[in-house]
């Protein structure tokens, strides 16, 4: 039995019905990594010493007859912007290349509470600015599809890892579709929350009114329970809102009967791969099949979500790096001058991340704030407006996630715009702070295809209810990469 | 262009970056072409729509003010690439 390919609530069968230990599931897990990590490079830091004590903590308590939770024992990896104590933290930037925390992040805080094990960090983007991990200080992770193509990003080492079975499930973080667009080109099942449904203490910031963390998994029963242990307010995150948290797997029922779907025109437009499209298509006829009544409708401010997200996520950037000065933490440059002190440290930052603080501090700059930050935050007012709308008449909208299947390495890096329009899908739910899951819903070129299902704020039970109903009715996500180079 | 060499000098030094001649040449087109593209907002009539502040409907979120753990001097300082007498140190910053 390959323990590696089994979901966490089965693993929590075996591990509980004594028919493995839970060193022997991380064992499985970490034999695995060291398997595919050389040709994917989906880790910054492999904790392997950390994981098997934390594994054998789990077998003592279990032989001392404790109740184990249902993520005790499992293998996971944190995307490098999640503090852990201890453990280096690099956000992907040679800024925090020696970077170790202090505290942890209260997320990873409550999966140790809940027992999981904590296999590596993974590779992303430098400070989660990108969507092909490339722009990582490090190194270029690959696409388990196919090792010719990016796993997405900026939560491409964490899907990665994910998709070739290396760690159980992972968190990400998701500014713009940082979670969805990584799990949609690796076939895993990604959720961006609610904005305020789980906390971002000790989560290094990128753009703080859009950022969300959340679970990376291969089924959607995993993701739920690691949302039921993410979830909830956090004394240290004012914006952690006290909403009650439900246990999520009960909306894991297999019912879309009377369900409202909204389908909004717009994401099937111009841009759009003509097989992606028709693959979300079925999938929407699928659940139309199961009882739930198809509407197409039109978003009117679509076209204005990537305007406006290239505004305030750099805005927000800008005035959020700020603090990486060679002062409190992070590289220093070693000159005499303050403000040479300042701009040489600030070297060691990558070209995209210095890109998007020109861009920001432009856009916040005298004499241009009202052209273009005051005007997108008046944008986002209609944006967010138009979605409650249409939340008054559906219970969920379905889009895909990205615009075509993951691209080949090196093909976007020097096309910018090209590379901005892959979150094209994916922009809206962060300007909106709903919540929206992406799960498989087929193949192109090989490659996995991502359908995205957004759901009203606080509503992830109703977009998991779908995404179960759907997942229990296909296959997709029974298939494993084969770890190899494809036929391009 | 949106933005010459000139802008873009002036930008790196609010943003203390430093930019080599060629990076300015290049940021100066690939800021300008970004720039251009979210200009397609200026066709979005907002007259009369308030600036989206904060997502959420929260205004202050408020708890007792009761003494609990923080940061000890030592674990604050523990990153500081130069340290002190429990203190940061940066370059002197006034003539003698």
């Amino acid at each position: 039995m390959e323990l590696w390919k089994l979901p966490a609530h089965s693993l929590h069968k075996l591990l509980v019905g004594g028919e493995v230990t839970a060193q022997e599931i991380t064992s499985a897990f970490l034999q695995r990594l060291r398997e595919v990590e050389p040709q994917l490079q989906a880790f910054i830091t492999v904790t392997e010493e950390l994981a098997l004590e934390q594994a054998q903590e789990i077998d003592r308590r279990r032989e001392k007859g404790e109740e184990l939770p249902p993520l005790a024992g499992i293998p996971f990896a944190l995307k490098d912007n999640i503090s852990v104590r201890g453990i280096p933290t690099t956000c992907g930037s040679k800024m925090l290349e020696n970077y170790i925390p202090v505290y942890d992040a209260t997320i990873y805080k409550r999966l140790r509470e809940a027992g999981s094990v904590l296999v590596g960090k993974t590779n992303m983007d430098e400070f989660a600015m990108g969507s092909s991990t490339e722009f990582s200080a490090f190194h270029v992770t690959r696409n388990p599809w196919n090792l010719e193509r990016v796993p997405g990003g900026s939560s491409g080492g964490s899907a990665a890892a994910i998709a070739a079975g290396a760690a159980n499930f992972a968190l990400g973080t998701d500014t713009g579709g940082s979670i969805r667009q990584p799990a949609a080109f690796c076939g895993i099942v990604g959720i961006k929350p609610t904005y305020g449904r789980v906390s971002r203490y000790g989560v290094i910031p990128f753009a703080s009114s859009l950022d969300q963390a959340g679970p990376m998994a291969r089924t959607v029963t995993d993701a739920a329970l690691v949302l039921n242990v993410i979830s909830g307010h956090d004394q240290r995150d004012s914006t952690a809102l006290k909403e009650p948290v439900p246990d999520y797997t009960s909306y894991l029922v297999p019912d879309v009967a009377g369900l409202k779907i909204g389908v909004p025109k717009e994401y099937f437009g111009e841009g759009i791969a003509p097989e992606v499209g028709a693959a979300i298509w079925e999938g929407i006829r699928l659940l139309e099949k199961l009882g739930a009544r198809v509407e197409e409708f039109s978003l009117q401010t679509a076209s204005h979500c990537l305007s406006a997200y290239y505004i305030i996520a750099p805005a927000e950037a800008s005035s959020n790096l700020a603090c990486y000065d060679g002062i409190r933490y992070g590289y220093r440059a070693d000159v005499d001058d303050l403000l040479g002190m300042y701009t040489k440290s600030r070297r060691v930052l990558g070209s995209e991340v210095r890109r998007r603080i020109m861009l920001g501090t432009y856009a916040l700059s005298a004499g241009y704030y009202d052209a273009y930050y005051h005007k997108a935050q008046q944008a986002r007012t209609l944006i967010r407006q138009e979605f409650k709308e249409a939340f008054e008449k559906y219970d969920v909208l379905i889009t895909p996630t990205t615009p075509n299947v993951a691209f080949a390495l090196g093909a976007m890096v020097d096309d910018l715009l090209a590379m901005y329009l892959s979150d094209v899908c994916t922009l809206a739910a962060n300007l909106a702070g709903l919540p929206a899951i992406s799960l498989p819903c087929g193949f192109s070129q090989g490659m996995p295809i991502g359908m995205q299902i957004l759901g009203k704020p606080f509503a992830e039970g109703k977009i998991l209810q779908v995404a179960y109903t759907f997942e229990q009715e296909t296959e997709y996500h029974k298939e494993f990469p084969p770890v190899s180079k494809g036929v391009m | 262009m949106i933005l010459d060499r000139k802008q873009v000098e002036e930008i790196a030094f609010l943003a203390r970056l430093e930019l080599t001649e060629e990076e300015k040449e290049e940021y100066a087109a690939q800021l300008s072409a970004i720039l251009s593209h979210v200009a397609k907002l200026q066709e979005l009539d907002t007259t009369g729509v308030p600036p989206t502040v904060h997502i959420l409907p929260v205004s202050n979120v408020l708890r007792e003010d009761e003494p609990g753990e923080s940061l000890p001097v030592e674990l604050a300082l523990a990153n500081a690439p130069e340290k002190a007498e429990g203190c940061f140190v940066v370059p002197r910053i006034l003539e003698e």
